[in-house]
């Protein structure tokens, strides 16, 4: 035990009035309180702007020695060869969901919150009791296989782009969308424990089988992985978000599982997978403001739109077979309320106007 | 989360990996390391559905102390001496931070075990949360500081400055290059389980003592998602150590990483702690003392030695060697005067040093008086304008020194300096080391094995080179470190803001040439240079009783 002979004496900092606040003085500068080595999009900067804007630096703004660090091939930083979309000034491109860390915590804390209530509560209630057989096996086998999707994409597609895009802004963008899809991947494969513990016959693991074996999703794994294989960081964003989400993601979570949920007895499923869908529109966001960005540039739009044309006839097809091939599974649940064609039309109306958007017409095979 | 649900909870998500048949991920970042015999690791576990409440909250506290701060007017109490250096510190840290969050997928892809994957990615976010966090607290700084100039200019000035192309490599070094030596020895194994004990730790404990609790607020919330990095860092060393063909990387990774770390972030934080600080009670730890125990005992003899069992070559003749340079070549102070003497090009403002300073200084590093004293107080009787230029262009015997073609902080230890013709160029370095970590380690073979995946040193990495021959008004004026009356600097070799005529303006260094050592040193002949480098070598570089 300490006693007052063996405590060495402490000393403290000394605090001192120094007067050091802001206003105490006019002098050359004293007023100068906002940063003043970009312009901000509207009068005054946001604080994402503030807290985001050129903390990549780029040899184009302000870098003034270059990359002092190169890969084998010399290239160092964000080489802008990494996609073949090309801009006129990719710092342009701001993220219209202005995400920086507080963003990024509040939305995701608030999606949590949200499923552990929802969850609790349908615990509480004995929500699962009373559902279809039929609705059970739908769900181990097909909402378990989906979260595979999602990891994937969020693992190998997303983390991976925001390496490589030429700004910070178009960065962070992808990296939240990355968090997003890690995140609902893991609500999808911890609602599938807390379905295993219900103790309505419901297969925790029967997901792996079905992602792995059954021919009906054998199309999206593929689509999935061959997503993870692009080595241009735009081609797999733009494969990604614009046409396997319309064509798969939004028809499977969307036009699907949140359209019959509720007529199989479930209102739990759909409040967590609208969390995925929410998820989708909020990064659908910032895709829609990069690519119309990148296809309406003054001097390099046409090239960008005839790149995006080739990616479209690239990867419309293997969604478009992808989502052919879950056909099956609309005839799986007991209440069929929404038939595949339906849901179909409804995943392709998206693209379409998607593409819209982005001044680029609808592919060949979009209409199979 | 319970610790048994959260392990049920973690094996569960464990089952979304799976091993891809129709393609597999594209391969963007290589390494010249092998896993194929490596057990798998598991790193720190973490569920996102506790990860991210986790954040929020401690985001919640730290703006909690924003506005306490902001209602309580801190910066009536803070220290302008430690203020300024902010201006340099906070302009470099976010760019290492989110190079962290982008180097992520570079380990992912190098590293086959989906346990560690999921660390990484989450590493990833963090790293986006420290990188902001850490830019709105100096957004708060700019707002509420007395002098704003400096951090207004931030991102730019970190970008054209000698000083933020030190602070890069601590950045770049990350994202570059073979993807282990990147992402995991240089960042995570060193920079985060060694130096961020200083970064984050014993610096934000000097700027508490020096009026400023923000800094240790966003910093400590900070240094609180370390823990997870280092776990992951450990991880995947481990598994790289479980393959014999990887030795020889990890011993050469480890030098270069290491030596590298020392040569940069000893020179910042040393000189931030050791010179920004008004505090100089002798029980004050020196920067020494800290490292001792943050690096020397905690690190090197806590982490790394245990590491020599699994066959982790270790490379104790560089932390020796550092420890030497810290303590008794006053490698620390040579930084200091390194940048005090560059006062002009600089975007803060240096405060001189006092005799309560020298006192300590001589009490914590003895025979420091002999070999910097005199010089400071050179600087504080040339710190006004209009009867002198600034001392770097005055007679104080200071010889302005070469700068490491690797570490881009200059040879101050100047006898331990190589010189060497380095494809087709005559460089200087500030060690052997750092002339190793050029001629040998950074090249597409490495004693005889073939490491096509190893980075390059590239850039225009003499800052000098840049601006030789100009004018110092217009190297001044181009980098943008002017106040917003368009004539006076921002930078200042004092504090002293009563007066307009203390502060030095574009006129001020009108007409002073600006010159590059290098670019000279390639000028001379063989004869003059090695006359020139044994001279250099030779010269104490300390300011005599008469200057």
């Amino acid at each position: 035990m300490a006693t007052a002979e063996n405590t060495a004496p402490r000393s403290f900092p000394r605090i001192e009035f120094t007067g050091a606040e802001a206003g105490l003085k006019e002098f050359p500068g004293s007023k100068s309180r906002s940063y003043n080595y970009f312009t901000p999009r509207k009068k005054r900067a946001t604080m994402y702007e503030d807290v985001t804007v050129d903390v990549q630096p780029d040899p184009e703004r302000h870098l003034s020695q270059g990359w002092i660090y190169g890969f084998a091939d010399g290239k160092g930083g964000y080489p802008l060869d990494w996609t073949a979309l090309r801009s006129g000034d990719w710092h342009l491109f701001l993220d219209p969901n202005e995400e920086w860390e507080q963003t990024i915590y509040r939305n995701n804390s608030n999606v949590v919150r949200q499923i552990q209530l929802n969850l609790e509560n349908a615990k509480k209630a004995g929500a699962y009791r009373d559902w279809p057989m039929a609705w059970v096996t739908f769900l181990e086998r097909h909402l378990g296989a989906w979260m595979h999707a999602e990891h994937g994409l969020g693992m190998h597609v997303f983390t991976s782009e925001q390496r490589s895009a030429p700004t910070n802004m178009i960065n962070t963008a992808i990296a939240v969308n990355s968090a997003h899809k890690l995140r609902f991947a893991q609500d999808l494969a911890l609602y599938n424990l807390d379905l295993s513990e219900a103790e309505i016959g419901f297969d925790g693991a029967a997901h792996k089988e079905v992602w792995h074996a059954d021919p009906a999703w054998q199309g999206v794994r593929e689509n999935v992985e061959r997503l993870t294989a692009i080595g241009d960081w735009a081609e797999s964003l733009f494969a990604t978000n614009v046409v396997f989400e319309s064509l798969v993601g939004a028809l499977f979570r969307s036009h699907l599982v949140m359209q019959i949920a509720a007529r199989n007895g479930d209102y739990v499923t759909p409040t967590l997978v609208g969390t995925g869908e929410h998820d989708h529109d909020r990064d659908l966001r910032y895709t829609r403001a990069l690519f119309r960005m990148l296809t309406t540039d003054e001097t390099h739009g046409e090239h960008n739109r005839d790149v995006l044309r080739g990616w479209l006839e690239t990867w419309v097809p293997l969604s478009v077979r992808a989502a052919h091939e879950l056909q099956p599974i609309w005839s799986q649940p007991q209440e069929k309320p929404a038939t595949f064609a339906d849901s179909f039309d409804a995943a392709t109306a998206g693209l379409r106007g998607l593409l819209s958007d982005l001044n680029l017409s609808e592919p060949k095979g979009l209409s199979q | 989360m319970s610790r048994q649900s959260l392990s049920k909870a973690h094996k569960k998500i464990t089952e979304l990996s799976w091993e891809p048949t129709f393609a597999t991920p594209a391969k963007r970042f290589g390494t010249d390391y092998t896993f194929d015999k490596a057990p798998k690791k598991d790193p720190l576990k973490q569920i996102l559905r506790s990860y991210f409440p986790m954040e929020e909250e401690k985001d919640n506290r730290v703006y909690g102390a924003m506005d306490g701060a902001i209602r309580g007017n801190m910066f009536r109490q803070v220290q302008e001496r430690w203020m300024e250096w902010q201006k340099l510190f906070l302009s470099i840290i976010p760019f290492p931070e989110i190079s962290a969050a982008r180097a992520m997928p570079m380990a992912i892809d190098a590293v086959p075990n989906p346990e560690v994957h999921n660390g990484l990615a989450v590493q990833m976010i963090d790293e986006v949360r420290h990188s902001t966090i850490q830019m709105n607290l100096k957004r708060l700084y700019m707002n509420h500081y007395i002098d704003p100039a400096g951090f207004d200019v931030t991102e730019k000035a970190f970008a054209n400055n000698y000083a933020g192309t030190i602070g890069r490599q601590f950045g770049e070094g990350f994202i570059t290059g073979d993807a282990i030596t990147a992402a995991n020895i240089y960042l995570t194994v060193v920079a985060e389980t060694a130096f961020t004990n200083t970064l984050f730790v014993a610096m934000p404990s000097e700027a508490a003592a020096n009026g400023d609790y923000l800094l240790p607020t966003v910093f400590h919330s900070v240094q609180s998602d370390e823990s997870r990095h280092i776990s992951n860092g450990y991880s995947i060393l481990l598994m790289a150590l479980a393959d014999e063909d990887n030795r020889k990387l990890l011993e050469r990774d480890l030098r270069y990483a290491w030596w590298n770390n020392h040569c940069v972030v000893d020179a910042a934080i040393g000189t931030f702690i050791e010179y920004g600080t008004k505090d100089r009670r002798k029980e004050r730890d020196s920067y020494a003392e800290m490292w001792r125990r943050w690096i020397y005992d905690d690190y090197y003899r806590s982490y790394l030695i245990p590491l020599e069992k699994y066959g982790l070559v270790i490379p104790h003749d560089l932390v020796e060697e550092a420890w030497d340079r810290i303590y008794t070549k006053h490698y620390v102070h040579r930084v200091a005067q390194f940048f005090a003497t560059g006062w002009p090009v600089n975007y803060w403002r240096i405060d001189p040093m006092t005799d309560q300073d020298f006192e300590w200084f001589e009490s914590k590093y003895p025979g420091w008086y002999n070999q910097f004293g005199r010089w400071w107080e050179e600087y504080n009787r040339l710190r006004y304008p209009g009867r002198n230029k600034p001392i770097a262009f005055e007679d104080v015997g200071y010889e302005y020194p070469h700068r490491c073609w690797t570490c881009m902080v200059p040879c101050l230890v100047r006898e331990d300096m190589v010189v060497d013709k380095v494809d087709d160029q005559w460089r200087t370095y500030c060690s052997e080391t750092c002339h190793w970590t050029d001629k040998v380690a950074f090249r597409p073979e490495y004693e005889g094995t073939p490491t096509p995946n190893m980075g390059r040193l590239t850039g225009k990495r003499e800052w000098e080179t840049l601006h030789h021959g100009r004018d110092l008004a217009d190297i001044i004026a181009d980098l943008g470190y002017v106040r917003d009356d368009g004539n006076t600097l921002i930078p200042q070799p004092h504090l002293d803001l009563d007066d307009p005529k203390k502060l030095w303006t574009l006129d001020d260094v009108r007409g002073i040439p600006f010159a590059s050592p290098n670019v000279l040193l390639n000028e001379m002949s063989d004869a003059e240079r090695e006359a020139h480098i044994a001279a250099y070598k030779a010269n104490p570089n300390v300011t005599s009783a008469t200057a």
